[in-house]
């Protein structure tokens, strides 16, 4: 296994240290002492940054360079022994969400829609959108990208190739089918941004489920109603890895009438949900990143929260509801704009 | 019998006195593991005028009675070990009180959990009791005879700390009360009287018939939410339980340790369950819970599993589904489990023990534990499914539950509602004169031996 792409010369030229002025959770008194923290860590030493990160993924973002800052830095954390979250919480997830060897060959046949380890959501694979699609679901294709909350690239590095052998082998090789459309944003992001900085490789070709629904909706033109409903987006950390395909929702959400309602918290200023922090034992910061992600839904007078992030939606989609806000995935949103 | 048969019928009616052979094959046995002892006849009454009337009857052919509620205490005790008559109460089901500002309900002695629990949420939504981890159908004076313990037993004990009175029909007939209810009309508690009621709580139904029971209701919150403590050192956990009971504001913390699922072996978990009248309350109580195990987070040592909300739900069902899931995961609907009443400061050692027996029989096993009070002790289970039509697997999960037993009693722990052979094994344990003293109660509340014979006896 290489090592992750990153190149210390860029750090040490860069005037602005994005990466860490941008950061929405952790303070610097200037850039100087955002370089000094930086170097240390890109020099394996110890640096408060490694301790108080919320591993939200967006200095992955914010590096004008993709000099992936945030792999590194998750690369550190490992090496120097600090775990964000207590040890038996990362060792029981591990086990939890480890390949169970449970897969069986199946035949597919395009469009293959990759629902990784949420198979409560395949029901969501349906109606004229997902038409003929082949769904393929479990922790035995699960693309571990989570880890990077726990610090744990190891087991990133060790379970992310035998995930892409397995798609291969039990799925799309023998049904001669090469590309995949990721349901989510985590298994787009891990094949295509992750995969290539730590070195592994990916011999099918990811399609993000915003570019599948946008094509779609051409070839379904005539059946969308507009909607005419303001929704509020919760963009998720992962999206953060593969920012490319942001301005696509917008133009799924012009499709189908939904104005995507500025909120102050979207785009590259988007707030964490809450989910991360708690796994991490920081409920205090938790409960706020909550507060402040509802009250801005509300000051926008959003109809809907829409989530691409099945774990988003599981974290906030109480709260929205109890404030009267509809949460939704995506996918339901498009459909209920098809009348499905 | 056919003489005594006339006489109950005269009492109960014709349809409430069986002796058909499938019904006394059915209340023969339960789901536990003690073999099958059939009853000759079954009866059922409806008021406890008519309980006084079939002891009377009872006493004068000399024949047996087994009180029974739901049937469901899986260690036998509702088995008609020499014969006689099963006394089954479900048709006294009726809610007779349910006092909101003092918060106790006076029930009959077949009203089961089920029924008091969708009595109060339907009439008295600001009120709650405690339900025990047992079917909807198990009674609320069964499980408070036998000392049961419910979702509320770190906030109120164990369900005999939360009785207020009884009315008790004694063996020889007469109906007396105990609590309040014995001086006033209210049922608000035992204080300040002699307390009788413990002649009748932990007896395997050898002293009495209850008849009627007031019990302790507790607030019932709009806002409820539930904390997973994880860690994978089991000697950490008499100071975990400590801590977190040291805030008093849990209502219910049972620890589960369970080799099913896989991912779930070597780990200790705790549920904690709390509520509060509004989010604040709760918010300020889960940080309460929280800062108490602080240590642990700071060693990253164990901390608080992440579960959003919606994976939170089936944790705070209740009563909890995953035990009935557990009980037949064997399939062939056999089902026991020991209950070892004991001190925290136990549990590592009452852990390595169920999985040393566990292991060595070969049984699938689940272990876990109810917190009784702030930390004041602890119902520890070793809970052990098989295949009721598989005698071989029968045999092992017996052997595990004789060597739980004794692996309990070794720790100085008590088997819990203990089923003949443990009763034994307690009775072995217990200082001579207490034991004397039980027989001696005994002997004045039943001459003629008649109550649930076989249980509470040296062999």
């Amino acid at each position: 296994m290489e090592a992750i792409k990153f190149d210390p010369e860029i750090c040490n030229q860069c005037e602005t240290v994005d990466c860490l002025m941008k950061c929405q959770y952790i303070e610097f008194t200037d850039v100087a002492e955002a370089k000094t923290e930086k170097l240390k860590i890109n020099a394996g030493e110890h640096s408060r940054v490694l301790d108080e990160c919320l591993t939200c993924y967006a200095c992955q973002e914010y590096c004008p360079y993709d000099n992936n800052p945030f792999y590194l830095l998750v690369e550190r954390q490992e090496q120097l022994g600090l775990l964000p979250a207590p040890t038996p919480i990362v060792t029981e997830q591990l086990k939890m969400m480890g390949p169970k060897g449970k897969i069986q060959k199946e035949a597919v046949t395009p469009p293959v829609v990759n629902m990784c380890a949420f198979p409560m959501l395949t029901g969501s694979v349906r109606g004229k959108l997902f038409e003929g699609a082949s769904v393929i679901v479990g922790t035995d294709i699960f693309c571990n990208i989570m880890w990077l909350h726990f610090a744990k690239n190891s087991t990133i590095k060790e379970r992310v190739p035998k995930m892409i052998d397995n798609i291969m082998d039990y799925y799309l090789r023998d049904s001669g089918v090469d590309e995949m459309v990721c349901f989510h944003d985590e298994c787009y992001g891990t094949y295509t941004n992750l995969a290539p900085a730590f070195g592994i490789e990916v011999p099918f070709k990811s399609i993000h489920l915003f570019d599948y629904i946008n094509d779609r909706l051409d070839e379904l033109a005539d059946r969308i109603t507009p909607l005419n409903v303001k929704v509020a987006y919760q963009r998720p950390c992962s999206n953060r890895l593969i920012p490319e395909t942001d301005p696509v929702l917008d133009e799924i959400l012009e499709k189908i009438g939904a104005e995507r309602v500025p909120r102050t918290y979207d785009r590259e200023n988007a707030l964490c949900c809450g989910g991360v922090p708690r796994a991490h034992q920081r409920d205090d910061l938790a409960d706020e990143l909550v507060e402040k992600n509802i009250n801005d839904m509300l000051d926008v007078g959003a109809a809907y929260c829409i989530f691409n992030c099945p774990f988003c939606m599981a974290t906030l989609g109480q709260e929205v509801a109890e404030n009267g806000i509809m949460p939704i995935l995506i996918s339901d949103l498009v459909q209920m704009a098809l009348g499905e | 019998m056919k003489e005594l048969i006339d006489r109950l019928k005269k009492i109960v009616g014709d349809r409430f006195v069986s002796e058909a052979p499938e019904e006394r094959y059915i209340y023969s046995m339960d789901m536990g593991t003690m073999p099958a002892s059939a009853p000759d006849l079954v009866v059922m009454p409806a008021s406890t005028e008519e309980v006084s009337k079939i002891m009377e009857a009872a006493n004068a052919h000399q024949v047996p009675v087994t009180p029974m509620g739901g049937g469901l205490v899986l260690s036998g005790l509702t088995r008609a070990l020499k014969g006689g008559m099963i006394l089954d109460m479900k048709r006294m089901n009726r809610i007779t009180e349910v006092n909101p500002k003092s918060r106790y309900a006076v029930v009959e002695g077949g009203t089961s959990q089920g029924m008091l629990q969708a009595y109060l949420k339907k009439n008295h939504p600001e009120l709650k009791h405690s339900v025990p981890d047992a079917p909807p159908i198990a009674t609320l004076a069964g499980n408070v005879c036998i000392h049961g313990s419910g979702h509320l037993s770190v906030l109120g004990g164990y369900h005999s700390d939360m009785l207020t009175g009884m009315e008790v029909v004694l063996p020889t007939g007469e109906v007396i009360r105990t609590g309040s209810c014995s001086v006033s009309s209210d049922w608000f508690g035992k204080a300040p009287l002699p307390d009788l009621s413990g002649l009748f709580m932990g007896w395997a139904g050898t002293t009495g018939v209850v008849t009627r029971l007031g019990i302790k209701l507790f607030p019932s919150y709009r806002y409820n939410d539930l904390l997973i403590f994880v860690c994978d050192d089991a000697e950490d956990m008499p100071d975990v339980i400590s801590r977190l009971t040291s805030t008093q504001v849990a209502e219910d913390m049972t620890p589960w340790m369970t080799p099913i699922p896989e991912w779930a072996r070597g780990f200790m978990h705790i549920n904690i369950a709390y509520g509060a009248h509004s989010k604040a309350e709760l918010t300020f109580k889960r940080n309460l819970l929280q800062m108490s195990v602080k240590a642990y987070k700071d060693k990253k040592t164990g901390g608080f599993l992440p579960m959003p909300p919606p994976q939170k739900n089936r944790y705070m069902k209740i009563p909890t589904p995953d035990l009935v899931r557990f009980a037949d995961v064997r399939k062939g609907g056999g089902f026991e489990y020991v209950g070892a009443i004991m001190a925290i400061e136990h549990f590592a050692e009452a852990y390595r023990a169920g999985v040393e027996i566990a292991e060595k029989n070969e049984v699938s096993y689940s272990m876990g534990a109810r917190i009784v009070g702030a930390g004041h002790s602890m119902m520890f289970f070793y809970a052990y499914a098989f295949n009721r039509a598989d005698q071989a697997d029968m045999a092992r999960a017996q052997k595990a539950l004789e060597e739980t037993n004794a692996a309990t009693l070794e720790m100085g722990g008590i088997p819990w509602k203990a089923e003949l052979p443990a009763q034994q094994q307690i009775i072995e344990k217990m200082a001579p004169d207490t034991f004397a003293l039980m027989n001696r109660i005994r002997e004045a509340l039943d001459p003629n031996h008649i109550m649930n014979p076989g249980n509470w006896e040296r062999a």
